[in-house]
């Protein structure tokens, strides 16, 4: 029999509906995995147990005939989604030790879909980071080495880092992850796996811990395109508790999979072509351009003019978000608490937040709370906001010549952890391709397309048009099928 | 014209000039982004979703019914309604503000520009009908309660009222003196309790007012403000204004200046003290929150808004005006709308506008305040009310009987026709007998009848009075009247 853990969602799903095995072997598989990957630190906390009950109640299903669309499918699940009864620590101190007593919408629908939980993967610190550098419990490395011999660990991108790495050691085949500005696209791009952030208000945000929440989207992360759709038909849906939910159906996007693209047209933006970049990046977008045409498709250049200011308004409208998010860990009523003896208020405030809050967390909201002080609001976070409608009318007037966007998903391939700790700078760059679509609430996913010379995974990224994720992961599936990504990462840990 | 209120001060007089703002509680089951109840008094921390408790993760969601209530409220003070309008958040740091951050309405709010009127009142110093503006009204979360006597050292926190909705309505500085203040207030906190959007409960905290006061001679720009928060009666906002004015009068004329500060009224000492001034005044970073859309309303929600608003005070008061119900007992009336309620389910019942509303204000309240009861839980309803106005419409007993009958009817809950009946009290219109009894009165009081014909016609009145008493008070006073005008030739 094949080795479970290689099998992809719609496999495990399927292989399971057919009686080609038990959900329990199939969760034992994957614990084992989970158990004998510590090197990677994907995981925050292992859920064992829940991955075991829900198989076994998987296998009930299947013997009673009332099978659930993800039945005897385990998954990982972000560690920024509450889980009732289950550590929720967005990778910080401040929330160590804090259970929730309630279930977030997303991790809800899908053990009500039938899924179990393998554990709650590492995160960068509420999501903030693109290394996963940034996490109170350590970094996660990514299972990818460059083949250059050396061993150097390398950063599995973030914030949604413990997913991808643990998708890409097998150590789950699917994920949720949270994308603000790139964090389910950059990650997956690092680890060679797919991953799409929906429409914003696709998935419901309520009892995900909130990083910017005008930009914070849910969406899965798996080892190909339809596990993809399967995973987003089962977390996306209209949520009345989540005031920016979309009130849509949910479309059957699995069902409606197709590489076909004629009568298509792809969009490239001719201001991602950035000066000095990586030539292999660039030489896997011009293999991309050539597989979306093999699929049919009329290719145009098109103009998306603001780009150059998405980055610097994306840092300033997250944090300044975020500022007033983190506001509510305050030591009062949950969560970590720092009280020196003899302390007011203000001083247990102050202990609290110094102590919980990691340098980039720090940093953001000292950022966020000055873009939005009196005096330099108006210079800062309404004119950050004009550059957010400009970049929406971009795409907008794009999108009038072309179904998808096609470009890279990141400038660079996976760096070495460290490298870029320094400089947040060079780390915030990171983002420059993924951010746009982030400002404008736009679907976008990140798909394997090639190895580059240090034989590390690169991912093309596809925006779509609001709501049209179908568009999204049809053209995904096209390169998918063209580009033959089956390098995987070499068992070391 | 303007109120003659002022101070005096050493060199001259000096006019006040006040604004409100004033938060009221919406009436509804549920907080404004959450569906936790909202009852008063419930034992600390039992009415806290996990939004109000502001729980990783949670989202607030707007209370469709709060949004209405403002509406409404806003229709009320025929107020600019604004179709779209969007929440912000006020970002500070306290114990009692569980997200960190209030959510209120800074840039966009849902009500606009309105007014309200208060009525003349010459005793209280307003001379005339007085417009006051009202800059415009916004929803927003209210946070929890600090309690500082729970523990030694340390504070406790109750967040039942976390979340809780208020409208802040904030008043254009059109006011000038303490009556006009005290008479705003009261006139919205009817308007509130008409609309049914507030309980207007002051002692509850259901109502409170930030009272902004400035002094400047007649005639000069705006004074320096100050504000003094969380008034929580009307006499406190009148006490505050006349002892904020008096203090800033006497700093002025002493060479000081008045500094924008927020001051705390303490009632037992009847004085202000600052709390903070403007230097430390928070920056509250307010920016639009991102966990919600803007609020856009459509025709049919504003249209049901206006539907379902009662008849306001104002054309309640013209109506009744109308009706030929005095000025006094109009403003009696129409001040509180359960008195209002009551009075007009007594004119649907057929009652006489005008001897109605005489009965109401005398009669019931009266009897009311001697038993210690609101209208609202009246022993007597409106339809026995209007029975027993009716009996004396048309002249079945007398008033002076009716007086007699409504007691009873308060003992024993009876209606006026049965205790009418049973107790015999139907006046007689029985000529016979009443002119038996005149004559026997005219014989007894020979002398009056002289005098009477020698021109004392003031006598006519004893005679009357006799008659009455001799028929125990059930004699129809017309016919005693025209009867004894016959007899007396």
């Amino acid at each position: 029999m094949t080795e479970l853990t290689n099998l992809t969602v719609a496999q495990i799903r399927d292989g399971h509906r057919a009686g080609d095995f038990s959900a329990v072997e199939v969760a034992e598989a994957f614990n084992a995995n989970v158990a004998g990957a510590k090197a990677l630190n994907a995981f925050i906390v292992e859920t064992p147990d829940h991955a075991i009950e829900a198989a076994k109640a998987a296998d009930a299903d299947r013997a009673a005939g009332t099978l659930k669309p993800l039945s005897g499918v385990p998954i990982g699940m972000k560690d920024l989604f509450a889980t009732n009864g289950v550590q929720t620590t967005a990778a910080s101190h401040m929330l160590e030790g804090f259970v929730p007593r309630y279930e977030s919408t997303v991790s809800q629908k899908l053990w009500d879909a039938g899924c179990g939980m393998l554990g709650k993967l590492n995160l960068d610190q509420f999501a903030m980071g693109s290394s996963n550098e940034t996490s109170y419990f350590g970094n996660v490395i990514s299972p990818w080495r460059r083949k250059d011999g050396g061993n150097a660990a390398l950063a599995p991108g973030g914030s949604s880092g413990g997913s991808s790495s643990a998708i890409a050691a097998r150590l789950c085949p699917a994920a949720t992850g949270t994308d603000t500005g790139g964090s389910i696209r950059q990650p997956a791009a690092f680890t060679g796996i797919s991953g799409i952030k929906p429409t914003y208000g696709r998935c419901s945000r309520w009892g995900i811990v909130a990083f910017a929440s005008s930009l914070d989207q849910a969406g899965p992360m798996a080892r190909d395109v339809r596990d993809c759709a399967i995973m987003l038909e089962n977390m996306a849906g209209f949520d009345p508790k989540d005031a920016t939910s979309l009130d849509m159906a949910v479309p059957n996007w699995e069902a409606a999979l197709s590489s076909d693209l004629k009568g298509k047209t792809v969009g490239i933006p001719k201001e991602y072509r950035l000066e000095g970049i990586d030539p292999d990046i660039d030489a896997m977008w011009d293999a991309g351009i050539a597989m979306l045409k093999d699929a049919g498709a009329d290719v145009v250049e098109i103009s998306l003019p603001h780009t150059k200011y998405a980055l610097p308004a994306y840092y300033i409208i997250a944090p300044a978000e975020a500022s007033s998010n983190l506001a509510r860990y305050d030591g009062v009523r949950y969560g970590l608490r720092d009280l020196p003896q003899g302390a007011g208020l203000q001083d247990m405030y102050a202990a609290t937040r110094a102590d919980g809050f990691g340098p980039e967390v720090k940093r953001r909201i000292m950022i966020g709370t000055y873009v939005l002080s009196a005096g330099f609001y108006d210079a800062y976070y309404t004119q950050a906001q004009k550059v957010r409608t400009l970049i929406s009318r971009d795409f907008t007037a794009a999108f009038e010549t072309c179904d998808v966007i096609l470009a890279p998903t990141a400038p660079s391939a996976a760096f070495g952890l460290g490298e870029k700790m320094a400089d947040p700078l060079a780390m915030y760059l990171n983002d420059v391709f993924a951010v746009p679509a982030s400002l404008a609430g736009l679907p976008a996913m990140s798909v394997p397309a090639a190895l580059n010379r240090e034989g590390l995974p690169l991912g093309l990224q596809i925006i779509g048009k609001a709501f049209d994720e179908q568009g999204v992961l049809n053209a995904g599936l096209a390169i998918e099928e063209r580009a033959g990504f089956t390098a995987r990462a070499e068992k070391w840990w | 014209m303007m109120s003659d209120y002022r101070i005096k001060g050493e060199t001259g007089e000096w006019e006040v000039v006040i604004g409100l703002e004033v938060h009221a509680q919406i009436t509804t089951n549920a907080k404004l982004f959450s569906g936790a109840a909202t009852a008063f008094g419930a034992e600390p921390n039992t009415q806290v979703s996990l939004v109000d408790a502001a729980m990783p993760g949670m989202l607030p969601v707007p209370n469709r019914e709060c949004i209405r209530q403002a509406v409404r409220t806003g229709m009320a003070i025929e107020a600019q309604i604004n179709r779209w309008s969007r929440f912000d958040r006020k970002n500070y740091f306290y114990a009692d503000l569980p997200q960190g951050y209030q959510i209120s309405q800074l840039y966009h709010p849902l009500v606009g520009e309105g007014s309200l009127t208060i009525a003349a009142d010459e005793k209280a110093g307003i001379p005339a009908d007085k417009a006051i503006g009202v800059e415009r009204i916004h929803v927003e979360q209210d946070a929890g309660k600090l309690m500082h006597d729970q523990h030694p050292t340390m504070s406790y926190v109750d967040l039942n009222r976390s979340g809780v909705a208020l409208m802040e309505i904030v008043s254009r500085p059109d006011m000038r003196s303490p009556a006009e203040a005290g008479a705003y207030v009261r006139k919205l906190r009817s308007i509130l309790r008409y609309v049914g959007s507030c309980d207007g409960n002051m002692e509850e905290g259901s109502m409170r007012a930030d009272v902004n006061v400035s002094v400047r001679k007649p005639g000069d720009e705006f004074g320096t403000r100050t504000e003094t928060k969380n008034v929580n009666s009307v006499r406190f906002v009148m006490a505050v204004i006349e002892g904020e004015a008096k203090r800033q009068v006497a700093l002025i004329e002493s060479g000081g200046t008045v500094v924008q500060e927020t001051r705390l009224y303490d009632p037992d000492r009847n004085e202000t003290r600052s709390m903070r001034s403007k230097e430390d005044a928070h920056d509250y970073r307010y920016f639009p929150d991102p966990d919600l859309l803007p609020l856009e309303l459509d025709d049919a929600f504003l249209e049901e808004c206006r539907d379902s608003l009662p008849e306001l005070p104002d054309a309640k008061r013209a109506r009744y005006l109308a009706a030929g119900i005095s000025a006094y007992n109009a403003d009696v009336l129409t001040a509180e709308v359960e008195a209002a309620r009551w009075f007009d389910a007594l004119l649907e019942a057929g009652a006489k506008p005008a001897a109605a509303a005489n009965w109401v204000t005398s009669e019931l309240f009266g009897a009311l305040n001697r038993m210690g009861r609101d209208i609202s839980d009246s022993p007597v309803s409106p339809e026995h009310a209007a029975e027993l106005l009716g009996l004396v419409a048309d002249g079945t007993i007398s008033g002076t009987i009716a007086k007699q009958v409504f007691e009873k009817m308060l003992e024993s809950g009876d209606a006026a026709s049965v205790i009418v009946e049973r107790d015999g009290l139907k006046q007689t219109s029985d000529t016979g007998a009443i002119e038996a009894e005149i004559a026997k009165i005219l014989t007894a009081n020979a002398d009056k009848v002289e005098q009477y014909k020698g021109g004392k016609e003031a006598l006519f009145g004893f005679f009357v009075g006799q008659t009455m008493k001799a028929m125990q008070g059930k004699a129809n006073p017309q016919v005693v009247n025209e009867l004894l005008k016959k007899a007396l030739g």
